[in-house]
């Protein structure tokens, strides 16, 4: 498609959802997509606006509420080669279709000696800020990265809205891509790269000297933020975008922190449990001696998110907590 | 099948039938003794008394047809026909089995004879036979996805939500529900406030019928005019065959939950002897026709139990293979 081919095109994030969608189904004429409201409506975030005008009822399925069945629907269909994007209207809704996510998209290509993989991408929208409740707000991605047999993405920038998706279809395992409902009004350049967009690697946003600083998502804006802030202090913070969670790319988070000496890990999942440990724990077995702090994390307070925006707010990490947090661990070995 | 059709086809046919339904006897008897002396492990639920279903309803699919099944789907493999070699080396978790020995007894896959499992989750097959069924409407090819569930999965949302998606696209699936009248050891009136399943089917716009599960000529002959009217383009068509599980739900089971009075009862309707009186009465086969199936039946299965004694078993080292799909070589 020309859009990546092309100069720089400014575009929102969620435009580059569209477009990474329009092009996924002008290539193959085995993709399809199928959602709740996807068509008519055009997306509960108004991601699949004017597909269904584009492509037709056969490949821009509305469904029925009916999760568990359109996810495995969307199994099936892809044993039976073709290659259904299926879109969950939001990360809470996902949880309808776990059984069917974990049971059997994650289970049947190895229980089946490798017979049947399972060439799924579901595609959902994820995160908290829009004061939606304890019903639309988390994040589950770290998760979903607990399970063997899924590949988690999460695309964080215009490129890789506009390019992970691609990636995914190329896949012959269930990719389950986490779309932050807070970068979808975000607007941004699209560049070449959305055509080379992976779905195995970490990226660096910004470099920086003092303290690795892992994230995804709507987060790494936030990292960002923050390492703006510090760098008229003198702190540099090395802002990594996971992009995917599951593979972790262990090899540049452990340059990264063999250069900086210092990890701190920013999600918006809960605390306990959730992939900051995992992180920290990768961090432990294969840099330990690198390191001259202990790791530290910003987390969202381990409560369902709540719908006041003050309360809300508090909840999640932000630019002030990503900030003390880097500052207490530069402070504590001088 | 008229009762006056003794021709050459006819006889072909029901020794066909009875053939399929022997082996498939004679291998789970094979089974449950394999089972005490410890060589299959795991959860074992044979199909003892429901033969019938499964070797109807195969009598009516080709090859481009897809099968998904239950936990309970040695009978659905083998009358697919998933080698009984490759079963019973799959039912010891040896390498050589239809899974590389790596799902047991409960997820049978073979996907050269797109047999899909092997679904040890109630209900959560359904929504891949409707996948699968999507998958030939959008290709334009005439493949028919057949489900196979349990009247246990009736009470599961997925049970619903399939049924309608199913309806609602139009979808070439066959849904057989296997009416043993038990999930596990909840009776049918103890788990539904409506107990007809035909009628719940039904109920989503689909043709739907119930039929005796245990006269496999009968379920043969309503899958055929199911087969045939969803490849005609009608859309999903359901059946509900009534059957009974003659023997336990798995090997731990006690059957506290029903009376022996119940089973004897049943026992009698088993579909191998009312299948074979039937032909016998009808001179279709003789007694050394069924002898000589017996022991063909019995001779299969002993070089199954050889094949899956000889084989080897998975290397450790391959554990991680498979998490994820390897390039075809």
């Amino acid at each position: 498609m020309s859009a990546t081919e092309d100069a720089p095109q400014r575009m929102t994030y969620r435009e580059a959802l569209r477009e990474g969608l329009r092009e996924a189904l002008h290539d193959d004429p085995r993709v399809f997509l199928m959602g709740e409201d996807v068509g008519r409506y055009g997306g509960c975030y108004a991601v699949t606006k004017s597909l269904l005008t584009e492509f037709g009822e056969e490949r821009i399925r509305d469904t029925p509420l009916s999760e568990s069945a359109f996810v495995g629907a969307g199994i099936g269909a892809a044993l039976g080669g073709v290659r259904p994007i299926v879109e969950i209207m939001t990360v809470n809704f996902s949880l309808l279709a776990l059984d069917q996510i974990l049971n059997n998209a994650a289970t049947l290509c190895h229980m089946s000696a490798g017979q049947c993989p399972v060439p799924l991408v579901i595609r959902m929208s994820t995160g908290a800020g829009r004061q939606l409740a304890a019903q639309h707000s988390h994040s589950f991605e770290g998760w979903y990265a607990h399970i063997p047999g899924l590949r988690i993405v999460a695309p964080a920038t215009i490129d890789d809205a506009r390019g992970m998706l691609r990636a995914a279809l190329r896949c012959p395992d269930p990719v389950l891509i986490f779309e932050h409902i807070g970068l979808l009004n975000m607007e941004g350049e699209l560049t070449g790269a959305a055509a080379q967009a992976d779905i195995d690697r970490a990226a660096v946003r910004r470099p920086g000297r003092d303290i690795t600083v892992l994230s995804y998502g709507a987060s790494v804006y936030k990292c960002l933020e923050a390492a703006a802030q510090l760098a008229t202090e003198g702190i540099e913070l090395e802002v990594v975008d996971l992009r995917t969670l599951r593979p972790l790319d262990d090899a540049l988070i452990m340059q990264s922190v063999r250069r900086t000496h210092r990890a701190l890990i920013v999600d918006e999942g809960w605390r306990s449990g959730g992939i900051s440990g995992e992180l920290a724990m990768r961090i432990m077995e294969q840099a330990f001696f690198e390191l001259d702090a202990p790791v530290a994390r910003v987390c969202t307070a381990e409560v369902p998110i709540p719908y006041p925006k003050h309360l809300e707010d508090a909840a999640l990490p932000s630019v002030a907590k990503i900030v003390a947090a880097a500052r207490t661990m530069v402070s504590r070995e001088s | 099948m008229a009762t006056a059709d003794t021709s050459a086809a006819a006889r072909e046919h029901a020794l066909r039938i009875l053939g399929q339904m022997l082996r498939i006897r004679q291998f789970e008897d094979r089974c449950a003794q394999l089972y005490t002396e410890q060589k299959i492990r795991g959860f074992l639920h044979l199909y003892n008394g429901e033969e019938a279903v499964a070797v109807g309803v195969m009598q009516a699919l080709e090859p481009q047809d897809s099968v998904v099944a239950t936990y309970r789907e040695h009978g659905h493999a083998l009358a697919r026909g998933v080698p009984m070699n490759a079963l019973m080396a799959e039912m010891y978790g040896r390498r050589t089995g239809s899974s590389g020995g790596r799902g047991g007894s409960m997820h049978v896959f073979d996907v050269a004879r797109r047999f899909y499992g092997g679904n040890a989750i109630v209900g959560g097959g359904l929504p891949i036979a409707v996948g699968l069924a999507l998958a030939e409407k959008l290709e334009k090819r005439h493949g028919v996805a057949t489900c196979f569930f349990g009247e246990g999965a009736v009470a599961e949302g997925e049970f619903h939500e399939t049924l309608n998606l199913a309806a609602l696209w139009r979808l070439p699936v066959l849904f057989v529900c296997e009416n043993n009248l038990y999930a596990m050891g909840t009776a049918l009136a103890r788990s539904e406030s409506v107990t007809d399943i035909r009628a719940k089917a039904a109920s989503y716009g689909m043709p739907a019928a119930a039929l005796d599960g245990m006269d496999v000529l009968a379920v043969e002959s309503a899958a055929r005019q199911s087969v045939e009217a969803i490849r005609g383009g009608a859309g999903p068509q359901f059946l509900e065959c009534r059957t009974y599980r003659l023997r336990a739900h798995s090997m731990f089971d006690a059957q506290l939950y029903r009376d022996k009075a119940e089973v004897e009862e049943w026992r009698k309707r088993g579909p191998l002897i009312t299948f074979t009186t039937r032909c016998k009465s009808q001179g279709l086969i003789t007694e050394e026709d069924f002898l000589r199936l017996e022991r063909e039946a019995n001779a299969e299965v002993d070089a199954a139990v050889a094949f899956a004694d000889g084989s080897e078993w998975e290397p450790l080292a391959d554990l991680e293979r498979f998490v994820y799909a390897e390039p075809r070589a």
